[in-house]
């Protein structure tokens, strides 16, 4: 599948290329800490996820003088830190079954499962607290939400935290997401939901 | 009209990602979008997702200056080679 670089990415790579700092220090801003965000998912403390973001963006160096744009150019740099996490953690959890959802995609209870009225009930899975408005938009838009969020997202579990990075924070698709963690497009929207449910939820009782 | 398979608020709200992604078939679309004509809560729900969203979107996410140092030398090691 051919597919274009937007102009954008065109001449980001060119400057890689070309060794221009400016290019580096921009890609690495934009993407950097989404990409420690991916390493987390794969292995188990702060450090080594540093280091594998390191490596990755060695081996993006070392590669971009052969990426021909099949994919985005986010879509390859989270695909170089995803697999360089792989392999380390592999390495790091030797004969321990591996898998980076861990439970996440599991059984965990659903999206506010408590707010809703039990099988005994007479309406159930109806609301039994059903939420309330929130002040708009532009009110909510203050700083210290703003802060309280991200606080949120970060204490989420690494691929639900992962997944709400790459799309609520950076903009990707779901399809890009899907592509760059070799995740399945059900996964995928589970880990989304429950890492927006619990934000949100945090929101709620944030704005009481 | 269809009177047999009215979605629970529980079945909706597990369904709202999908609805944002607008990758419901056209009948749990539907669904979807009737029980929300009458229900405020999942009505609630739905724009506080939305609003979730938008939040998320007006996060900014730092490298941790150290790594940013390391990433920099790392960049001027290979420039240099």
């Amino acid at each position: 599948m051919e597919q274009v670089l937007s102009p954008e990415d065109e001449r980001l790579v060119d400057g890689l290329r070309a060794g221009d700092e400016s290019a580096f220090v921009a890609l690495m801003r934009m993407y950097g800490a989404g990409m420690l965000r991916v390493a987390l998912m794969y292995v188990s403390s702060r450090a080594v996820a540093e280091e594998v973001v390191q490596e990755a963006w060695v081996g993006v160096l070392r590669g971009i003088g052969r990426f021909e744009g099949r994919s985005s150019l986010k879509t390859w740099l989270y695909r170089i830190v995803a697999n360089t996490a792989k392999t380390r953690g592999l390495r790091e959890a030797r004969s321990v079954p591996f898998s980076a959802l861990g439970d996440e995609t599991g059984d965990e209870p659903a999206a506010d499962a408590d707010r809703f009225l039990g099988s005994g009930e007479r309406f159930p899975g109806h609301w039994s607290v059903p939420p309330q408005s929130w002040a708009p938009e532009g009110q909510l838009l203050g700083q210290e939400t703003l802060e309280m969020v991200a606080r949120e997202i970060d204490r989420l579990p690494p691929a639900q935290r992962a997944v709400i990075t790459m799309r609520d924070i950076q903009g990707f698709t779901s399809e890009e997401v899907c592509n760059s963690l070799d995740l399945s497009e059900t996964n995928q929207r589970v880990l989304l939901h429950r890492a927006r449910a619990k934000v949100r939820s945090a929101l709620e009782e944030y704005m009481r | 009209m269809r009177l047999d398979r009215e979605l629970a608020c529980q079945e909706v709200v597990e369904l709202m990602t999908a609805y944002l992604d607008d990758v419901l078939d056209p009948l749990d679309r539907e669904r979807f979008e009737e029980h929300l004509v009458f229900c405020d809560g999942c009505s609630n729900y739905l724009e506080q997702m939305r609003a979730t969203i938008v939040l998320a979107g007006h996060v900014s996410l730092e490298l941790p200056p150290a790594l940013e140092e390391r990433l920099l030398e790392a960049f001027r090691g290979w420039r240099g080679s």
